[in-house]
């Protein structure tokens, strides 16, 4: 198995804060993984420091081989690492369609100045894309007016928008119906396997996590304590007490 | 469909025509029609950069530097060209853009608008300082110029001046529209709602600013041209920043982010100024400035936004109210 992207020796900290101690972590090309840890555990920090939002002090990351530690979000992107925010990061004006429409554009690199958004190629594909994450019937709203719930799937949709081949996604479940949860993840998950694209979600809702992950990372206090397959990590005692016994 | 929800549609070919129309009752209106005309091409620029959020109080310097492009060039070959004015004009205001953009667009809000305005005082010290030059504080006479080689009478050209203005700034109110609903023209509107996705969608917010900054120089310096030939005089005074202002002032009368708000507002604010000045003698900056307090507490939306919700509440005395009223504020964007 080849790693699509490995962290190697992450520090990081904020004031009296370690947010990364010695992360180390490979992500496998093909798979699921999920993070899962308490609150501040240091989860965020590392999507922030993979996608270039954060200088590590310490350590390097590498997407297929090539170091992209000091790199820009817009540059890391670039190569193909898309992601969701746990709190959703919207065009709050923009309709839901034209958030993945804007999206698309910046993918094609449709710069032309008399093209409309509205009737660039990939429109049928985004329509598609909401149809996916079940928000057609809002897809002519301004998302600053939809629920937080829509607002992540949205979120997610734009992420897969620009086809990524590695996708991270930071609570993409917290604030949806817990109705949806499963069948939308359902969905996302399908279409991940069918494009071949890795992703790496952070979660807290262990239901989730057994259906979903190949793999899971179990991170406290900056640091990854435990990683491996999710029957043998959700039955292992130090992550029943720190992390379920927690969060549920 | 109803009279009343053609209105709006309606509403911008019938305002053009009236303005159209206008000279021929009252000649002495062409000039002022024409200076507004030459305003709005600026506000419109100001407006491109308000769609990203931004405001500049120091667009005047394209303004100036556009006009001076053209008096230069007017004065090098003795009267000069009226179409390679206007190109030089264009031209040298877009250079100027580049330069002073490419520093600028790495700021956001405040301080993007006090460095445009850190750059205007330094035109305008350089354009007061250099005498030999620049004429200093006279500033430099634009001979009347010929237009493709014809020289014309002053009617005829002020004529020409209004009705060509007239059509180029249809034409280029439409070709800003199609911008903004170009996909890098909704990525510019971005830059105010959320910078943080745009980057992660891998675009530079940066080069989408510069492009809106570039559009917005083009746009000043289109209309410090046209004010140039017009006035047949260009002053430091373009540069000021009390112009900035002005410009400002006039796309947030006619609605912030309103390519036909760019233009009420200048046709609006030149009218009462003429006026008021006229008959209010010294007070009528204080009336200009009641009236954009007005705006700003009861009209955010500006002239425009009056006049949407205007045509809203009649229509909806219709069955299609809403409608109506979506359709006014639409046509009126
Ligand atoms: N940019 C930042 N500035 C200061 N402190 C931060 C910053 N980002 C994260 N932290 C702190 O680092 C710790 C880890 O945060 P985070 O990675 O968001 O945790 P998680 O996502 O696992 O809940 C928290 O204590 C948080 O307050
Ligand atoms: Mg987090």
């Amino acid at each position: 198995m080849t790693a699509l992207l490995e962290a190697k020796g992450l520090e990081i900290h904020f004031g009296g804060v370690v947010a990364a101690s010695d992360v180390n972590l490979q992500i496998h090309e093909g798979k699921n993984l999920a993070i899962i840890g308490p609150n501040g555990a240091g989860k965020t920090t590392f999507l922030n420091i993979c996608t270039g939002y954060l200088k590590p002090s310490a350590g390097q990351v590498f997407f297929n081989g090539k170091g992209i530690t000091r790199k820009s979000p817009r540059e890391i992107t670039r190569l193909g690492v898309a992601r969701a925010f746990q709190i959703p990061q919207l065009f709050g004006e923009h309709t839901a369609l034209e958030n993945l429409l804007i999206a698309a554009a910046a993918r094609e690199r449709r710069w032309a100045p008399f093209t409309r958004l509205g009737q660039i190629p990939e429109r049928a594909e985004m329509m598609h894309l909401l149809e996916m994450v079940n928000c057609v019937h809002v897809a002519d709203r301004p998302v600053e007016e939809l629920p937080e719930g829509q607002r992540k799937l949205i979120d997610i949709a734009v992420a897969l928008a620009l086809k990524p081949k590695l996708l991270f996604m930071d609570e993409p479940t917290s604030g949806v119906a817990s109705s949806e949860k499963f069948a939308v993840l359902d969905i996302v998950a399908k279409a991940l396997t069918e494009s071949k694209v890795t992703s790496v979600f952070v979660e807290h809702d262990m239901g989730i996590v057994e259906r979903f992950a190949d793999e899971v990372a179990v991170w406290n206090r900056g640091e990854v304590l435990h990683r491996g397959m999710p029957d043998d990590i959700l039955s292992h005692a130090d992550v029943v007490r720190d992390v379920i016994g927690e969060e549920i | 469909m109803t009279f009343m929800s053609l209105v709006p549609r309606l509403a911008i070919p019938l305002l053009l025509i009236a303005v159209a129309l206008l000279p021929f009752l009252a000649p002495w209106s062409k000039v002022m029609l024409t200076l507004a005309l030459a305003k709005g091409l600026a506000v419109l620029g100001i407006v491109v950069l308000l769609h990203a959020g931004q405001v500049s109080f120091g667009h005047a310097l394209f303004f100036a530097v556009a006009a001076y492009s053209a008096a230069f060039l007017g004065q090098a070959f003795g009267g000069g060209e009226l179409v390679s004015m206007v190109l030089i004009g264009v031209a040298s205001a877009v250079v100027v853009g580049l330069l002073v953009g490419l520093f600028v667009v790495r700021y956001r809000y405040i301080f993007f608008g006090m460095l445009n305005l850190a750059f205007s005082m330094i035109v305008f010290s350089v354009l007061e300082k250099f005498y030999h030059y620049t004429g200093g504080s006279d500033g430099l006479q634009v001979a009347r110029p010929l237009v493709l080689g014809i020289e014309m009478e002053r009617p005829a050209f002020e004529s020409l001046l209004f009705y060509g203005g007239l059509v180029i700034a249809v034409i280029v109110a439409w070709a800003v529209h199609r911008y903004f609903d170009s996909p890098i023209g909704h990525m510019l509107k971005t830059i105010k709602t959320n910078e943080t996705r745009l980057e992660y969608l891998g675009v530079s917010a940066r080069r989408v600013l510069l492009v809106g900054y570039l559009v917005s120089a083009a746009l000043c310096g289109l209309g410090g041209v046209l004010m140039a030939v017009a006035q047949g005089i260009v002053t430091p005074e373009y540069a000021w920043w009390i112009r900035s202002g002005e410009l400002v002032f006039i796309a947030i009368l006619g609605g912030a982010g309103s390519v036909s708000g760019a233009f009420v507002g200048a046709l609006v604010y030149e009218v009462v100024r003429t006026y008021a000045s006229a008959f209010a003698g010294d007070v009528w900056q204080m009336i200009l400035g009641f009236f954009l307090l007005g705006i700003i507490l009861y009209a955010p939306r500006g002239l425009i936004g009056v006049y949407g919700s205007f045509m809203g509440r009649i229509g909806s005395n219709t069955a299609s109210g809403k409608e109506a009223k979506r359709r006014a504020m639409e046509a009126a964007e």
